[in-house]
């Protein structure tokens, strides 16, 4: 009962949020706004985990290799998680966390103080002028992340590799480019889209349906991860079934 | 004018407005008092279209709102300033920009004669010098005076005021009050004001419709109200021992 409910309140709102912006001028003022909170402020963190993660997965695979597993395995697997899962589906998650929470505790708070009905007796589209530069935001920007994410990846499990020497550079690189199927990045950056619209537009519907007082507010937040994270979860599988098989 | 007819309202079993009909004229200044809870905000929010009624028509110059569909309800939102209870201003953006916002999005006016709007606006409620302030710097009753200013900025058709003077000191209160009577007489407003402020509505009312559990217990002007024999009604206007004092005089 409770998913159908939601499913025709989502599709509602999304029907509502796609419709054209009332003023062009302020619609791109926001989107630019949106990018900066959503693009430019993760490049920090993204940055970070997959200078991490691509070093783990160099040692990890280094761990690994012995007798007659090649070194190169160490360079083709970094690039396999990194592509593949790591960029395209842990990033996303992340940011779930991070970019979710904001959206549906900011629609959330402004659905409780009545700006959003403030914004409509204005004979604005609230759901659309808050959600659509978000979800356009999220589109462009999450693919840029992702690809830095794959870049970042390869490069700290090459570094990492070197110091150590788990590896040679040669090995390293020959590993990084055996068998290399670009079609594999065209995935990862379809998922990583769908992903970006699923986290904002998620997110939003749960804050803009937020009742009541910061109690709720709070509440909307975790349901705004918690319900992006898992979705995003279940259309990694349909996903990856229908575009990798 | 706008008018009112039958309105119902029912929050799952609780029922907030029963049969509830009313009359707004264009150009006054028209009241709905009643005590706390007795659903003034309601019936305002079931009249813009921020709720919808279980029953009952809302006509805006004739206009019937509650058939409208979405983009037809639009343009008459665009026709329509509103003070929301809270403020409702946008915590986003300075004192400026909140009554910049509606011009921005719908008037044809340049930057620089939306900025002298702006001006212009926030004398009005005497808030000249404090426009590039955030609206969390400001106090309880500088929030209301800036959505007062916010919801004028546009000349609206329809203005709705939800308790424009609570958190404000009597004086400037009264300049409120005037603020809105001059505004209303000077563009032919129809101009709806929810209070529990007697000193208002004495000030400041054309009619008055009282508002009780729901119903519509009194309608009247002013001099009706002081005079009329309903229970309730007197309860409400003669809680204070000034009013008392005014009355046995
Ligand atoms: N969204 C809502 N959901 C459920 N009940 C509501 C809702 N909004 C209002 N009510 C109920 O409707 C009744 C009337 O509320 P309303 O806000 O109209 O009162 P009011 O007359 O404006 O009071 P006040 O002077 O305190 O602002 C209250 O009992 C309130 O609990
Ligand atoms: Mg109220």
């Amino acid at each position: 009962m409770g998913i159908i409910f939601h499913i025709g309140r989502y599709t509602r709102f999304i029907l509502r949020v796609f419709r054209k912006p009332e003023n062009g001028p302020v619609f791109r003022r926001s989107l630019v706004n949106e990018m900066t909170t959503i693009g430019t402020n993760s490049v920090g963190i993204v940055a970070l985990l997959s200078l991490f993660m691509g070093a783990v997965m160099c040692l990890q695979t280094a761990h690994q290799v012995s007798g007659w597993i090649p070194v190169y395995t160490i360079g083709f697997t970094v690039r396999q998680t990194m592509i593949l899962e790591f960029s395209p589906t842990l990033i996303p998650v992340i940011l779930a966390g991070k970019i979710g929470s904001n959206i549906a505790s900011q629609l959330g708070t402004m659905r409780v103080t009545e700006q959003i009905d403030a914004l409509e007796i204005m004979g604005i589209n609230s759901a659309g002028f808050l959600t659509l530069p978000k979800i356009l935001a999220g589109i462009i920007c999450l693919p840029l992340l992702v690809i830095m994410s794959m870049f970042l990846g390869l490069a700290s499990g090459a570094g990492i590799a070197y110091v150590t020497g788990v590896s040679s550079m040669a090995d390293f690189q020959y590993g990084l480019q055996v068998d290399f199927v670009s079609y594999d990045v065209i995935y990862a950056l379809i998922k990583t889209t769908i992903f970006s619209i699923i986290i904002t537009s998620v997110s939003a519907y749960h804050g803009y349906h937020t009742h009541g007082g910061a109690l709720e507010v709070a509440k909307s937040s975790t349901k705004a991860v918690v319900y992006s994270v898992v979705i995003i979860m279940m259309s990694n599988l349909i996903l990856t079934k229908l575009l990798l098989t | 004018m706008i008018e009112l007819k039958n309105i119902s309202k029912s929050f799952g079993e609780h029922r907030v407005l029963k049969n509830v009909s009313a009359k707004f004229h264009k150009g006054k200044v028209n009241f709905i008092i009643g005590r706390s809870g007795s659903g003034k905000s309601v019936m305002t929010k079931c009249t813009v279209g921020l709720l919808e009624p279980d029953e009952g028509q809302v006509l805006f110059d004739g206009r019937d709102f509650t058939l409208m569909n979405q983009r037809k309800r639009k343009e008459v939102h665009k026709e329509i300033g509103m003070l929301f209870q809270g403020g409702a201003l946008f915590d986003s953006m300075t004192v400026s920009e909140n009554i910049k916002f509606p011009l921005k999005m719908f008037s044809e006016m340049t930057d620089q004669e939306m900025d002298v709007r702006v001006v212009d606006c926030l004398k009005r409620v005497m808030l000249e010098g404090h426009g590039d302030k955030f609206t969390g710097e400001l106090s309880g009753g500088m929030q209301k005076r800036v959505g007062i200013a916010r919801a004028i900025s546009m000349n609206p058709k329809y203005l709705f005021c939800d308790e424009p003077n609570s958190g404000l000191d009597p004086q400037t209160a009264i300049v409120i009050d005037n603020l809105i009577i001059d505004i209303t007489r000077e563009y032919g407003m129809t101009t709806v004001v929810v209070s529990h402020d007697m000193n208002s509505v004495i000030e400041a009312s054309d009619t008055i419709h009282f508002i009780h559990e729901g119903e519509i217990a009194f309608e009247g002007n002013n001099a009706e109200m002081m005079v009329s024999k309903s229970e309730t009604l007197n309860e409400f206007i003669y809680a204070s021992k000034l009013m008392q004092k005014l009355r046995d005089r």
